[in-house]
C-alpha cells in the first residue's frame, strides 16, 4: 500500500502566528494531488481525530496551481507555553507521512 | 507603468549573495524593502525586547542595503526590527544604521516609526470594545496590557506618511511583512492586489525558489500582472514553487488577512517566462469595512531552571509513565516542606520531557508506548523568581536521579546527568499573551514617527 509521502515532494507543518498551527503538503503531480483528494485521506475529521481538535475549527483546502494541500487549525498548545514542546510547530506532522493511500 | 521591486532577502541578518543583490541593484529598483521580525522563534524576542539575531549578522546585511539604496537615492523600508518590532528594537537598528553611515559617509534622512502601545492607550479602546479576539484568543483583562510588552502591527499608512514627509530610508516597529513591499506602490497607484499579492510573494525574499534560501529577489509590477525572478542564476523559480509560497505560515493560501483588507489569490495565474522567472495575475484586494491593528504580546511566565539527562536501563524507562505523576506529587509537598507553606506549589511548573518516547508530541503521540534503547530526559522547573526555580530543581534533580523502581533493592542512580552541577539557569521565560485586533481611529494612531538627519 502507497504511503501519503509517496505522493509528496514535501511533508511540512509549522506555526501560521503563535496561535495557528498549519500543515502543507505538496504533491509530486496534479495526479498524485487529484489521486489523494479523491482517497478522501486528508479529511477533518482525521485531523480532530489525530490531533484532539474541533473539526469546525479546522481549514481544509486543496490548491491545485500549487500542487499543495493545507490543513490549519489551532494549536493544540500556544506556542512556547509550558506544554508546547515544539516552538516551531515544526515536527508536528510526522504521524501523517505513513498514512496508507 | 512598471514598478520594480527589490527584496535582499527574507529577514535582515539572514544574509544573501552578495552578487544576487548587486544584479537587483543593477536593474534600479524603485526602492529596496527588508523585514527583520517575526513570532516564529517564540515570545522571548517580544517579551524581552533582545533581538534573535546577531547586531554583526544584521549590521553585515544592512551595510549593503545601505550603500545601494543611497547609490541610486532610492527609500529603504525596514520593518519589525529587532525581530519584535518593539522600540528598543528600532533604536538598536537606528544605532547600527548611522554607525555604518559614519563608516562609509552617507547622509540621509532617517525616519523611525515605533510601534509599542501604551498600556493606556489599550485599556481605554477595551473598555470602548475596540479591542476584538481573532480566532483563537486568549482570555484577556486589563491587567494584562500591564504586564505584558505589546505591539501594534502596523500598516502601509504609516510608511507612507513618513516617505512623502521626505524620509529616505524608514526604520520601523512592528509591521506587516507586506507592508513594507507594498507602501510604494500603493502611493504610485498601483493594482491593490497584485500589488499586496507580489508583497506577500517576496517579502521572505528565495524561500519561493527552487532551492529555497535567504537571497534576493526581483518583482516587476505592472498594471495587469507582475513579473518575479530570482536573482541567483543558478536557482530556478517555477509557477508551482510561486504558488505555493502563498501557504507558507498562513493558514488560508487564498485569503490573507492585511490590516485594510483581505488578499484573494482564487483566481491567480502563474506561468512560466523563464527558468529564473514567473508572471503573476489575478490577485485580488477586497477593502476590510473595518481597518484593524492586530496586536502582539508576551508577558513573564516566570523564571525557569532546567536539567537534562538520560536514562539507559530498560527496566528504569518502562516505569517512568507511572514514576512520573508520582515524583510531582512528591515534589508538591517538598515545596511545602522545605518553604514552610510561604510557597504555593500552584506557582512552581515541574515538567519532565522524556525524548525517546513523546517528547516531541507530546499527548499526540501515536507510538507513545513504544521506545528505544534509551530516552533523553529534559526537566523544566519554572517559578516566580530565578532563585526559587533553582533552589527547588536542586531537590528535583537529586529526587530524579534515586527513583524508587519497584524492581531494584537498595539506592540506584537512575538518570545520567552529563554536567555538574545538573541545574542550568534559563533566566526569564515568556509566553504570548493577546490575539487580538484593535479598531482605531485612522491608521496613525497607533504609530509614533520621527525624523532625523544622519
Amino acid at each position: 500500500m502507497a504511503k501519503l509521502l509517496d505522493y509528496c515532494v514535501l511533508i511540512r507543518s509549522k506555526n501560521a502566528g503563535p496561535f495557528t498551527l498549519t500543515f502543507d503538503f505538496m504533491f509530486k503531480s496534479l495526479d498524485a494531488l487529484r489521486k489523494v483528494e479523491q482517497a478522501n485521506l486528508l479529511t477533518r475529521e482525521l485531523f480532530a481525530r489525530l490531533y484532539k481538535v474541533d473539526p469546525d475549527a479546522i481549514t481544509l483546502v486543496f490548491h491545485e496551481a500549487a500542487l499543495a494541500a493545507k490543513v490549519s487549525f489551532p494549536r493544540p498548545h500556544v506556542q512556547c507555553d509550558m506544554e508546547d514542546g515544539d516552538c516551531y510547530g515544526g515536527q508536528q506532522y510526522a504521524p501523517l507521512m505513513d498514512l496508507s493511500v | 507603468m512598471v514598478i520594480r521591486i527589490l527584496s535582499p532577502t527574507g529577514v535582515i541578518g539572514a544574509g544573501f549573495k552578495v552578487a544576487s543583490f548587486e544584479r537587483g541593484i543593477a536593474l534600479k529598483p524603485h526602492f529596496i524593502a527588508c523585514d527583520a521580525g517575526s513570532t516564529d522563534s517564540g515570545p522571548a524576542a517580544l517579551g524581552s525586547g533582545k533581538p534573535k539575531l546577531s547586531r554583526e549578522a544584521v549590521k553585515r546585511d544592512l551595510h549593503y542595503l545601505l550603500l545601494g539604496s543611497r547609490q541610486l537615492e532610492i527609500p529603504l523600508i525596514i520593518g519589525s526590527c529587532g525581530t519584535s518590532g518593539r522600540d528598543v528594537g528600532v533604536d538598536w537598528m537606528v544605532e547600527i544604521t548611522t554607525e555604518i553611515a559614519r563608516e562609509e559617509n552617507l547622509h540621509f534622512k532617517l525616519a523611525t516609526i515605533k510601534a509599542e502601545q501604551a498600556p493606556e492607550y489599550l485599556k481605554k479602546r477595551y473598555r470602548e470594545g475596540r479591542i476584538k479576539p481573532l480566532f483563537p484568543a486568549p482570555a484577556i483583562d486589563e491587567g494584562m496590557f500591564e504586564r505584558s510588552h505589546i505591539v501594534g502591527m502596523m500598516g502601509i499608512e504609516p510608511i507612507v506618511a513618513a516617505l512623502e514627509k521626505g524620509a529616505q530610508v524608514v526604520l520601523a516597529g512592528r509591521a506587516s511583512d507586506t507592508s513594507l513591499f507594498a507602501a510604494i506602490p500603493c502611493m504610485m497607484g498601483a493594482h491593490h492586489g497584485l500589488t499586496w499579492h507580489a508583497a506577500k510573494i517576496i517579502e521572505c525574499g528565495a524561500a519561493c525558489a527552487v532551492n529555497p534560501g535567504a537571497d534576493s529577489l526581483f518583482v516587476h509590477l505592472y498594471d495587469d500582472h507582475y513579473d518575479v525572478e530570482t536573482l541567483d542564476l543558478e536557482n530556478q523559480l517555477t509557477p508551482q514553487s510561486v504558488a505555493a509560497h502563498t501557504l507558507y505560515e498562513n493558514s488560508d493560501p487564498f485569503f490573507i488577512p492585511e490590516p485594510s483588507g483581505v488578499l484573494c489569490t482564487e483566481n491567480c495565474v502563474y506561468t512560466a517566462l523563464s527558468e529564473r522567472a514567473v508572471r503573476v495575475s489575478g490577485a485580488e484586494y477586497r477593502p476590510a469595512k473595518t481597518y484593524t491593528i492586530k496586536l502582539e504580546g508576551a508577558e513573564l511566565a516566570g523564571y525557569q531552571t532546567i536539567i537534562i539527562g538520560g536514562i539507559r536501563d530498560a527496566v528504569i524507562i518502562r516505569r517512568l509513565p507511572e514514576l512520573l505523576p508520582f515524583a510531582q506529587k512528591y515534589f508538591n509537598a517538598k515545596i511545602l516542606d522545605i518553604f514552610q507553606g510561604k510557597l504555593d506549589p500552584a506557582t512552581v511548573d515541574i515538567r519532565y520531557r522524556i525524548y525517546g518516547m513523546d517528547g516531541v508530541l507530546g499527548e499526540f503521540e501515536p507510538l507513545a508506548g513504544q521506545f528505544g534503547h534509551e530516552v533523553g530526559v529534559l526537566i523544566t522547573i519554572t517559578a516566580p523568581t530565578q532563585e526559587l526555580a533553582t533552589k527547588i530543581s536542586t531537590f528535583v534533580a537529586h529526587a530524579s536521579s534515586h527513583l524508587p523502581i519497584p524492581e531494584y533493592h537498595g539506592l540506584i542512580s537512575s538518570i545520567a546527568y552529563p554536567f555538574s552541577p545538573p541545574e542550568i539557569e534559563r533566566g526569564p521565560v515568556y509566553r504570548f499573551s493577546i490575539n487580538h485586533v484593535v479598531e482605531p481611529d485612522d491608521p496613525h494612531e497607533m504609530f509614533r514617527t520621527a525624523f532625523q538627519e544622519v
